[in-house]
């Protein structure tokens, strides 16, 4: 038997190519072990710690290996505004965090947090609670990143309607407007009806900002690499803006429905508190399913990553990053589809808000 | 825990620059999207709509010419059978006038003829008789130059002739 014709079939050059890459993508995660090996050889790889601290939101935007840009801290104080940049907070050597003397208190990076300490370095609780932390993070900083690429992209898009008006779509204009008719037509038409075209906007832009982040997200490096819609934070906001569109755009048989419902009136103690809940918690699931889906995702991604250093091994790395392979085209899938759900899910809470009912 | 708990400073941002992004998307990217897109759709439906009244017209245009065609057809197929007709009734009458027509002249020239011949017999008969009365005269002048024979046949005559 001739061994040789395996070399030269096309399934080998494809595991060939596949297995350079394997191994190319393995060399991005020696810079990882580094990092931690310059806390000391006697340090030992702590995942937990690891993996929060990079899906945390930093003070500083990270480029590649130790480069940082660094990103303005604003600080509302009970005496006033405290402006300055991150890299105050810095040092060359890493577990010696330099105390910033501010205008009005001095301030030290713990982790991810900026706190107010006295003089020798030590937490002052009670100063501490009077700062609020308004500092463009990392996740700001990407965040406006995003909207960015979203302005320039549908900017592009919307001249493209006007320049070839009523002609088919082209370019990124026919990449882009699947997208929009499938909010329009799969989104807000069955779940709002004929009112929809006043939650239109609402819905695309929330729909092609969480995809947006989604997506940056799970790009490993910069720009993207952020865990901007796996922040709570995020998705609160967005929840938020769903539970005051829904509640303002209500109309009197959703308002009927809570205080009034059709049942006897011994039953309004237990339900009408329960309806109540229902205002909150339909958008507070909203946000813990996006919180949730995303920094899952990305813990994950990470865990298998961590293995090489649990392992303490290169030679894990290919099964490692098999698994990250795969993971992360899950988490592609999961990018649109929590996109779809948020969407969709707000759409289907417009919906029950505006339903008109012929008792 | 740090993990799910909102920070103000991200929850601030995050609202100002998403409703300032729907703002801006909203007035200069969704509001020409969408009406360009539904203004396409209704060209298309538009059009879609033509398209099927033109086939209907098309399709009626294509009866109406069948059936015109079918009327031509029948019409030449009458016209064409009553100048058939027409060509046999001429023909036959022109046979039949031919026919009247010789035959009247075949008798007029019967007639004719038996004038002719009834003049030409006449003409005869004159000319034997006139060629008989010469042919007797000289008979009879050669028999009477004798004087002798004229008295016998006086004789004779007087004989015959019985008072």
């Amino acid at each position: 038997m001739n061994n040789s014709s395996i070399l030269n079939s096309k399934n080998f050059r494809h595991l060939f190519i596949y297995a350079v890459f394997l191994i190319a993508s393995v060399l991005p995660t020696l810079s990882f072990a580094q990092e931690n090996d310059t806390n000391g050889e006697a340090k030992k790889f702590n995942p937990k710690e690891a993996i929060l601290e990079h899906i945390a939101d930093k003070h500083s935007w990270h480029l590649f290996g130790k480069a940082f840009i660094p990103l303005p801290v604003i600080l509302y104080t009970d005496k006033g505004l405290e402006t300055f940049l991150s890299n105050k907070l810095e040092s060359a050597e890493k577990g010696q965090e330099p105390i910033y003397h501010g205008a009005y208190y001095n301030y030290k990076a713990d982790h991810n947090k900026i706190i107010v300490v006295n003089n020798n370095g030590e937490l002052d609780a009670a100063a501490n609670k009077k700062v609020l932390d308004f500092s463009i993070t990392s996740n700001i900083a990407s965040m406006w990143m995003a909207i960015i690429i979203l302005l320039l992209v549908f900017f592009n898009v919307r001249s493209a309607y006007t320049k070839r008006e009523g002609k088919a779509p082209k370019g990124l204009q026919s990449l882009i407007e699947p997208v929009i008719l499938f909010v329009r037509d799969d989104v807000a038409i069955p779940n709002i009806g004929v009112k929809y075209t006043k939650y239109m906007p609402l819905l695309l832009t929330m729909f092609f900002f969480i995809l947006i982040n989604n997506l940056l997200g799970l790009v490993p490096f910069f720009p993207g690499g952020y865990n901007l819609t796996g922040n709570i934070a995020v998705t609160f906001t967005l929840a938020l803006i769903t539970l005051l569109v829904v509640n303002f755009s209500g109309n009197k048989y959703y308002w009927k429905h809570i205080f009034k419902p059709d049942i006897p009136f011994w039953l309004y103690p237990i339900m009408v508190p329960v309806e109540m809940i229902g205002i909150i918690s339909r958008p507070f699931a909203l946000m813990i399913r996006l919180f949730a889906n995303i920094t899952a995702g990305h813990i994950i991604v990470l865990s298998l990553i961590s293995l090489i250093f649990i392992f303490n091994t290169l030679w894990i790395s290919p099964i490692s990053v098999v698994f990250v392979v795969f993971m992360d085209v899950i988490e592609l899938l999961v990018a649109f589809l929590q996109a779809f759900i948020f969407t969709m899910l707000s759409a289907l809470f417009i919906g029950m808000a505006v339903e008109e009912h012929h008792h | 825990m740090e993990l799910v708990t909102p920070e103000i400073g991200l929850v601030f941002w995050t609202t100002i620059s998403f409703l300032i992004l729907l703002f801006i998307l909203g007035k200069f990217a969704w509001k020409p999207i969408l009406g360009a897109i539904n203004e396409r759709e209704n060209f298309i439906e538009d059009a879609l709509q033509k398209a099927e009244a033109a086939k209907d017209e098309m399709s009626r245009l294509t009866n109406e010419n069948e059936a015109l065609l079918k009327q031509a057809r029948a019409e030449r197929d009458t016209i064409l059978h009553e100048a058939k007709k027409v060509k046999d009734q001429i023909i036959s009458e022109a046979k039949e006038a031919a026919h009247t027509e010789g035959a009247r002249m075949i008798e007029l020239a019967r007639i004719e003829i038996n004038n002719q011949k009834a003049i030409a017999m006449a003409d005869v008969k004159n000319q034997v008789a006139s060629l008989s009365l010469e042919i007797a005269e000289k008979i009879l002048r050669k028999q009477f130059e004798d004087q002798q024979k004229q008295e016998e046949l006086v004789s004779q005559l007087l004989k015959e002739v019985k008072l």
